[in-house]
């Protein structure tokens, strides 16, 4: 198979042909953040966390393959600064009290914000009113933790391929909603993968909240992309 | 030259943060030796009575009371300090954010399940501060300098962050003192 040869600031990559820029830096050891873009998932881009500029365009790394020759500019500051400005804006746009969430240490956007130090957002908090919708069996719903990556619409769904979550409006009014006929349905294991599949805490499994201590959680000790940076100079 | 001045307050908290404080263990000994503490709960000083190098709030502001403190330490105090989740977002009591005043009012002083009839009225005494239409983080009511978060901040980050203050020097805030919970 031909080999793509590129550059991610400057360092020689490889990847393969039709692979997206985020998946062939995490092959070559580089981390570019994610958080609407799950594996195995139809990437989305619709978080605009990845963006990267090639020859001063900005394009999401989660969606744009890499072509031959590619210069791919990943933590240039003012990039950093700009996906820094974005967490802040997901966290002031909605209601995240990190205390009292059971998602808290596992949370992809808490990760990324630790990984970027944010000590506080430079937006003021827009409180928006949110519902919480705790009707199905295994799941609770809490949209005050949403941030419309749309990872569960694209990802979770019945065993006969029919989708569980869906959004409903537009633009900032966006909501999930789930299909509680079906969502009743689902297994103990499908249920836990939802919740794995929601990088927030606003999918949750009932009754299993604050499993894992303090000092043992996924973010606890190691920023989010370490594991994926360990294989540098590999 | 005498020793850099702090003050403390605690908004609208729980006190935890100023605990978290007191958790630095036997480096208690060495604060006392380096600093010297002004208007704060811990040695119960209400009043300002010199200008404070370093002032660290703990809380967020939902009355006019908190309001009015921490403007005064904006006046009083070189550098100014959000302490913990509450300061920096509000934190738990802000979870009345999405809620009307009035329903909140309601639910604690009327129709709350252990309120004695006849007892039924929401509390307006002119003394009271009057409550706040949300909980405001610090830095939306003035200007802050600088942000210690967690619920409560650790007491090493604390460490760090007051030493490195008035030692002028950068704080080393390594990837374990930062956490928001």
């Amino acid at each position: 198979m031909t080999e793509i040869r590129f550059t991610i600031d400057g360092r020689a990559c490889t990847a393969k042909p039709g692979q997206t820029i985020v998946d062939a830096a995490k092959a070559n050891g580089v981390y570019i953040p994610v958080l609407c873009n799950y594996e195995g998932l139809k990437p989305a881009g619709s978080c605009r966390i990845c963006t990267v500029r090639v020859a001063g365009r900005y394009m999401a790394a989660c969606t744009q393959p890499v072509t031959e020759g590619m210069a791919v500019e990943n933590t240039a500051p003012d990039l950093e600064d700009m996906r820094r400005s974005l967490i802040e804006m997901l966290f002031v746009e909605g209601n995240h009290l990190c205390p009292s969430c059971e998602k808290s240490g596992n949370c992809e956007l808490q990760g990324l914000a630790y990984r970027y130090r944010m000590l506080s957002p430079r937006f003021p908090y827009l409180w928006p009113v949110r519902t919480v919708d705790a009707t199905v069996p295994l799941l609770m719903l809490d949209r005050n933790r949403c941030v419309q990556c749309l990872r569960c619409v694209r990802g979770v769904t019945a065993r006969d391929g029919r989708k569980i979550f869906a959004s409903v409006e537009r633009g900032a009014r966006v909501t999930i909603e789930v299909d509680k006929k079906l969502a009743a349905r689902l297994s103990e294991e499908e249920a836990r993968r939802a919740m794995d599949i929601c990088p927030v805490g606003a999918i949750l499994r009932k009754e299993k909240g604050f499993a894992l201590p303090i000092g043992k959680r996924k973010f606890d000790h190691a920023p989010i992309g370490s594991d994926i940076e360990k294989g540098i100079g590999r | 030259m005498g020793k850099p001045v702090i003050a403390t307050a605690s908004l609208a908290g729980c006190f935890g943060c100023h605990m978290s404080l007191l958790d630095i263990d036997e480096r208690i000994l060495k604060l006392v030796e380096i600093v010297e503490f002004n208007k704060s709960p811990i040695d119960d000083i209400k009043k300002f009575t010199k200008p404070v190098d370093v002032g660290l709030i703990e809380g967020g502001c939902c009355n006019s009371e908190n309001v009015e403190v921490l403007r005064s330490f904006r006046k009083n105090c070189k550098v100014l300090v959000s302490v913990g989740e509450c300061a920096i977002m509000g934190g738990l009591p802000a979870l009345r954010n999405s809620i009307p005043l009035k329903e909140c009012l309601d639910e604690a002083y009327l129709n709350g399940p252990s309120i004695e009839p006849g007892e039924r009225i929401i509390p307006n005494d002119e003394e009271l501060p009057i409550i706040l239409d949300k909980v405001y983080p610090c830095h939306e009511v003035v200007k802050i300098d600088a942000f210690l978060p967690g619920c409560p901040p650790s007491a090493d980050l604390i460490w760090e962050a007051v030493t490195a203050l008035v030692e002028g020097r950068p704080a080393n805030l390594s990837y374990d003192l930062i956490k928001f919970d």
